[in-house]
Parts: C-alpha cells; structure tokens; sequence
C-alpha cells in the first residue's frame, strides 16, 4: 500500500500512539472474519456429511433434513446466512481495500456500508426464513 | 513509536511482513498463489453460496420443502450438478485454507502446527471426496 497513512484521529490525546488500527473498525472487521469464516466452515464438514446420506437412502435423507426444519435449528439457520452475508460482504470490501487505490483509504466508511447490506438484506431474510416457525408455533398452520 | 501526547504527526506504522536481514526460504511463490487464490474464489464463491442460502432458504417456503424428491428434481440438471461441485470444491479449499493461516497464526510448537495441519488436510481431502463421490453416483431411484 502507499505511503498515505490515514488521518491523523481528532481526539488523539486519549489514545497512545499506534492505535490507528487497533480496536477499530479495521480490527474488529478482521475479527469478525475469521470467527465467521470458520463456523461456516465447520458447518459445511457437517453439511456435505448430511447431503451424503441421499446415496444411502431417500429415508435417511429426509430424517437428517427434517432437523434443518425444527424451529430452533430454523434460528440457528439465520445465524449461519448472516455470517455467510457478513463473510461474502467483508470479503468483497477486502477485495476493494487490495485492488482499488482509494481502498485502504475509505476502509472504514466501506465496513459501515457493508453493515447497512447487511441489514437491508437480512431484515427481510430472516422474516422468509422464521415464517413457517411462526406459523407453526402460534398455530396459523 | 512514542509519538508527542499533542503531536499532530501520525504514529510510524513498520511495513508488515518486512524481516530484514532474514533471506528469502525458497523460490516458490506459494502463498502469493494461496492469497490471490482466495480473492477468485471468494468473488465465486459469493455468487454461488449466496444464491444456494436464496434458493434454500429463502425462495418458495425455504428449507421446509426441501427432502430427496426436491434434490433428486435439481441433480437431473446438468447446471445444478456443476454449480454444487464447483460450490462443494472452491468452499472447501477457501476454508482450508483460511483454516491454515488461522493455525500458522496461532500455533506456537511445530509439533502442535504439524498435527492441527494433518487433520486439517485429512478433513478436506475426505470432505471433497465425498461430496465429489455423491454428485456423481446421485441415484434418484436408489
């Protein structure tokens, strides 16, 4: 990256020195990486497992899906797409902090847009996604 | 580093990466290859897990119509198969190998390094072979 160091914080006094990316927006997004990078990883090992049981048979298959079907596994399901959405949109912001040359230097407005995706697309995910929890627990169905 | 209290001069930031006076361990350019790797395949990736968590979850009643009648229906299509083996082999190479710098970032013993790695490596080997074996001898009337 360039020689372009980011502007200098307003209230610098607070803070010591070297801390412009510590404990920031920058640091917390990497955070925020990594742990939803492995539990999506984890459940995929978990994932290709249960798609395997349509080579043994149409039973096992629908028994091990229908535990992806219970309304509390259903939670767990919005957690998993929103870290998925979270990784794929931080990734791409990644992406643009390497290769575009105004990256590094709007960074941090990039995470806050990344957020607002977020947000506009898991409100209406999450309302498809628990509705027939819904309806099945308040009895509609 | 110890910059004024009211110094309005930003803290000097060392170059990352930069190990002078320690010389070059080969010619490879491997991790080049493994970084620029996960930039391609997570741009794919995204098209591709995004549109399989839609599909999914999402689109037409979500996860509560899906059993092996719905995934014999998408595997007799030729798209569907090369969508969820590119899926299933760029996936699982993007974790391994995010799972591998995570341990080379946390392991401090060579031998806890050596072991994490072989289980890392035996996992994803199995885990492709597998997915790979059931995409291809799908049987819909099994």
């Amino acid at each position: 990256m360039s020689s372009v160091a980011p502007s200098a914080p307003t209230n610098a006094k607070k803070r010591p020195a070297g801390t412009l990316y510590r404990g920031r927006e920058g640091m917390w997004s990497w955070v925020a990486h990594r742990i939803t990078g492995v539990l999506t990883f984890f459940f995929l090992f978990a994932h290709v497992l249960d798609t395997a049981l349509v080579r043994v048979s149409p039973e096992s298959y629908d028994k091990v899906i229908d535990t992806y079907k219970n309304p509390f596994v259903n939670l767990m399901e919005i957690g998993l797409v929103g870290a998925v959405l979270y990784h794929a949109l931080n990734g791409l912001r990644i992406i643009a902090v390497d290769f575009w040359s105004k990256g590094a230097r709007y960074q941090r407005q990039l995470l806050w847009a990344i957020v607002f995706v977020w947000v506009v697309v898991m409100v209406p995910g999450a309302f498809f996604m628990l509705k027939h929890s819904f309806d099945v627990m308040f009895g509609s169905k | 580093m110890a910059t004024s209290m009211h110094s309005p001069i930003p803290p000097v930031i060392e170059a990352p990466r930069s190990a002078p006076g320690r010389p070059r361990r080969g010619r490879t350019n491997t991790e080049l290859y493994a970084w620029l790797f996960m930039r391609v395949s997570g741009i794919v990736l995204v098209v591709l897990v995004l549109g399989h968590l839609f599909i999914m979850n999402i689109l037409d009643g979500g996860v509560q119509r899906i059993n092996f009648a719905f995934v014999a229906g998408r595997w007799a299509s030729p798209f569907w198969q090369v969508w969820d083996l590119l899926m299933l082999w760029l996936a699982m190479l993007h974790g391994t190998n995010g799972l591998r710098t995570i341990i080379n970032d946390y392991t401090r013993r060579d031998g806890t390094r050596l072991a994490l790695k072989g289980l890392l490596y035996t996992a994803t080997t199995i885990t492709i072979a597998l997915g790979t074996l059931v995409i291809f001898t799908f049987d819909p009337k099994i």
